[in-house]
C-alpha cells in the first residue's frame, strides 16, 4: 500500500526530527523541506524503508532564489513499488551552495548533479566525477543564476549580432 | 610517435613480458552518422572489446531552460517544438499541462482528443524513424527506406493539421491551436489501414532477421532494477519488462477512456533486457498508437478546441511536476511559477537524459561495433539530451 505525503511527512520526522519541515504544496507537488548537509541520510532511509522505497529518483532540479540568499535543490522521487510521491527540497545557501551527492544512492542522480552543478554552481560533495555536462568547461558561470551576465564573447566569437532589421 | 611505441613494445615482449597490449581511446563523433544528432563518445578499447564508453554531451545545448524565463508562458510553445524535434508534439503537450495544472485550467473535450490522435500520430512518427535508423546504424539500409516513407506520409498529415513537418507549435496553453481539418480524419483512417500491414511487413523484413537479431540479442542488458535505478522510462523501461506506462499508470487526459495494452520485453531472443526487446516494445507499441488513434477518432467529440485563456497569461505563483508518456517515455516537466508573465524556472527530463547516463554502466566488455546498436536500441536523442 502506498502512503500519502502525510505519513510520509510524519515517518520522517519521527527518525529525523528538526531536520525535516512542515509540508508545503498540494496533493502531488507536496514537497518537505530537508536540512542540505542530512539530505543523502534522509535518501538514503527513503529508499531502503521497506514501507517507503523510493526506488526511483525522477527528477533533480536546482532553483535559483537570490531574495532568500538560496539555491533550492528540489528532489522528485517515486516508487515503482508503491506508486506513491513526495519532493524533497533542500535550500543551499547561495554564495557556496553545498548539498551532500545522492548519486551513491540512485545512479540516475549522477548525471542530474552534474547538470545541476554546471548550470547553478551548486556542489555535491561525494559525487564520483563532477565535471560540467554541457557547457563548455572554460564557461564562466552558472547560466541558470538568476544574476548571470552572458559574455559578450568567447574564444572570440561574439554571442550577439546586430539586428538586420535594423534601418 | 607509433613507431616508437611499436619498438617499446617489441623491447618489451623480447624481454620476457609476453605480448604487450595497451589500451586504445578511441573517439567517436560529435560528428558520426549514427550518434543521431551531435553527440560524442571517448571509447576506450582493447582491440576491439570496449573497456568503458564515455559520453561526452552539450554540442546541442540551446539553453532552452533558460529561454523559458524570458520569453513568457505562450511564447515558449515554439521552443519546446525544440527540445524534441523527433517528437515535439510532447513537448508542447508538456508545457500545456505544466501551465494548465498551475493555473487550474480545464480543456475542452474535443481538444483533449485532439492532443491524443497528434500525440499519438508523433509516436508513429519517433518510432519509424528510431526503429528504421537502428536498421540502418547496423548495416540494413532498405529497412530505413520503408519506414522512411511511411513517415512522409505522417509528414503531410502534420502539414496539413498544423502546417509543419517537424516542428509542429500545434498545442496552446488551454487546447489546440486549430481544429482537424475537414476530411483530415478520414485520411488518418486510411494512413492506419496501410500501415498496420506495413507494420507486418517491417517485421517480415528486418525484426527477425537472423543478422539483425543476432546483433541485437544478448547486446547491452539492462535488469528491471538497474533501469529503475538509472531512471529510464518508456520503451527502454519496458524492455526491462517493467510494464509501466505513463498513459494508464498516471492517467492524464483522455487515456483513461481508451482501450489499449502496454507491451513489454519479453527475453524472446535471448536475455529480458537486452537491445532487441527495447527494439520490439516500439514496434508492439506503434500497433497500440494505432488501436489508440481507431478508438479516438471514432469517439472524438464536437465543441470548441480552446478554453478562456487570458492573452496575458500569469498563473499563480507555486510549483508543479508533471509528467506525459514521450515516444522516449515518461517526460517530466519541473515548472515553477512566480506569479508573473514570465516563468521562473522549467526544467525538462527527458527520456533520452536518463537513456544515455546508463551508456558508461552497459559498455563494458561490448564490442566497438556494438555500441551503436546501444544507442540506437536506447532511441537516443541528442537534441533532447542536452536542451
Amino acid at each position: 500500500m502506498g502512503c500519502d505525503a502525510a505519513q510520509i511527512h510524519a515517518r520522517l520526522v519521527e527518525r529525523f526530527g528538526d531536520a525535516i519541515g512542515a509540508p508545503t504544496g498540494q496533493g502531488r507537488d507536496t514537497a518537505l523541506a530537508v536540512a542540505p548537509e542530512r539530505i543523502a541520510e534522509v535518501a538514503r532511509f527513503l529508499r531502503d524503508d521497506s514501507d517507503l522505497a523510493f526506488d526511483c529518483l525522477s527528477n533533480l532540479s536546482g532553483v535559483d532564489y537570490p531574495k532568500l540568499g538560496c539555491i533550492q535543490v528540489v528532489y522528485h522521487l517515486f516508487s515503482y513499488r508503491y506508486r506513491h510521491w513526495i519532493v524533497l527540497k533542500a535550500n543551499a545557501q547561495r554564495d557556496d551552495p553545498v548539498v551532500p551527492t545522492v548519486s551513491g544512492i540512485w545512479s540516475h542522480a549522477d548525471w542530474q548533479e552534474r547538470e545541476v552543478f554546471d548550470l547553478l554552481g551548486v556542489r555535491f560533495p561525494g559525487h564520483p566525477d563532477l565535471r560540467r555536462l554541457l557547457m563548455p568547461e572554460d564557461w564562466p558561470g552558472h547560466p541558470l543564476r538568476k544574476d548571470f551576465v552572458e559574455p559578450e564573447e568567447y574564444h572570440g566569437i561574439s554571442t550577439s549580432r546586430e539586428s538586420l532589421l535594423k534601418a | 610517435m607509433g613507431l616508437m611505441g611499436f619498438e617499446v613494445e617489441i623491447e618489451r615482449a623480447q624481454n620476457g613480458g609476453g605480448v604487450v597490449t595497451e589500451d586504445m581511446t578511441l573517439n567517436m563523433g560529435p560528428q558520426h552518422p549514427s550518434t543521431h544528432g551531435v553527440l560524442r563518445f571517448i571509447v576506450r578499447a582493447d582491440g576491439e572489446v570496449m573497456k568503458s564508453a564515455i559520453p561526452d554531451v552539450g554540442y546541442l545545448h540551446r539553453s532552452i531552460e533558460k529561454i523559458a524565463e524570458k520569453v513568457g508562458w505562450h511564447g515558449f510553445i515554439p521552443y519546446t517544438d525544440r527540445v524534441d524535434y523527433v517528437a515535439a508534439m510532447f513537448c508542447n503537450h508538456g508545457w500545456a499541462l505544466a501551465a494548465e495544472k498551475l493555473a487550474g485550467i480545464e480543456i475542452p473535450k474535443r481538444a483533449e482528443y485532439c492532443r491524443v490522435i497528434a500525440d499519438e500520430l508523433c509516436r508513429l512518427h519517433s518510432h519509424l524513424l528510431s526503429v528504421g535508423t537502428m536498421a540502418m546504424d547496423i548495416g540494413a539500409f532498405t529497412p530505413f527506406t520503408h519506414a522512411i516513407r511511411e513517415r512522409e506520409y505522417l509528414n503531410d498529415l502534420f502539414e496539413e493539421l498544423c502546417g509543419a513537418r517537424l516542428t509542429f507549435h500545434y498545442m496552446r496553453i488551454g487546447g489546440v491551436g486549430w481544429d482537424l481539418p475537414p476530411g483530415w480524419t478520414e485520411k488518418v483512417l486510411v494512413f492506419l489501414d496501410r500501415f498496420e500491414a506495413m507494420i507486418e511487413e517491417y517485421n517480415r523484413l528486418i525484426s527477425y532477421n537472423k543478422i539483425f537479431v543476432a546483433r541485437l540479442a544478448n547486446v547491452a542488458v539492462v535488469s528491471a532494477a538497474e533501469a529503475i535505478d538509472y531512471n529510464l522510462v518508456g520503451p527502454n523501461l519496458r524492455g526491462s519488462g517493467v510494464r509501466y506506462d505513463v498513459r494508464r499508470d498516471d492517467p492524464y487526459s483522455i487515456y483513461p477512456e481508451l482501450d489499449f495494452e502496454i507491451p513489454v520485453g519479453r527475453g524472446e531472443m535471448g536475455t529480458l533486457g537486452d537491445s532487441f526487446d527495447r527494439y520490439i516494445v516500439r514496434m508492439d507499441e506503434m500497433k497500440q498508437s494505432c488501436r489508440i488513434l481507431r478508438q479516438a477518432i471514432r469517439q472524438i467529440p464536437k465543441g470548441p478546441v480552446m478554453a478562456k485563456v487570458a492573452r496575458n497569461f500569469k498563473p499563480p505563483a507555486g510549483d508543479t511536476y508533471v509528467r506525459l508518456e514521450s515516444a522516449r517515455g515518461d517526460m517530466g516537466w519541473y515548472v515553477v511559477s512566480d506569479g508573473t508573465a514570465f516563468p521562473y524556472r522549467c526544467k525538462i527530463r527527458t527520456g533520452s537524459f536518463t537513456g544515455i547516463s546508463i551508456i558508461e554502466h552497459v559498455s563494458h566488455d561490448l564490442m566497438i561495433a556494438d555500441l551503436v546498436a546501444v544507442i540506437a536500441s536506447l532511441d537516443l536523442v541528442a537534441p533532447e539530451i542536452d536542451r
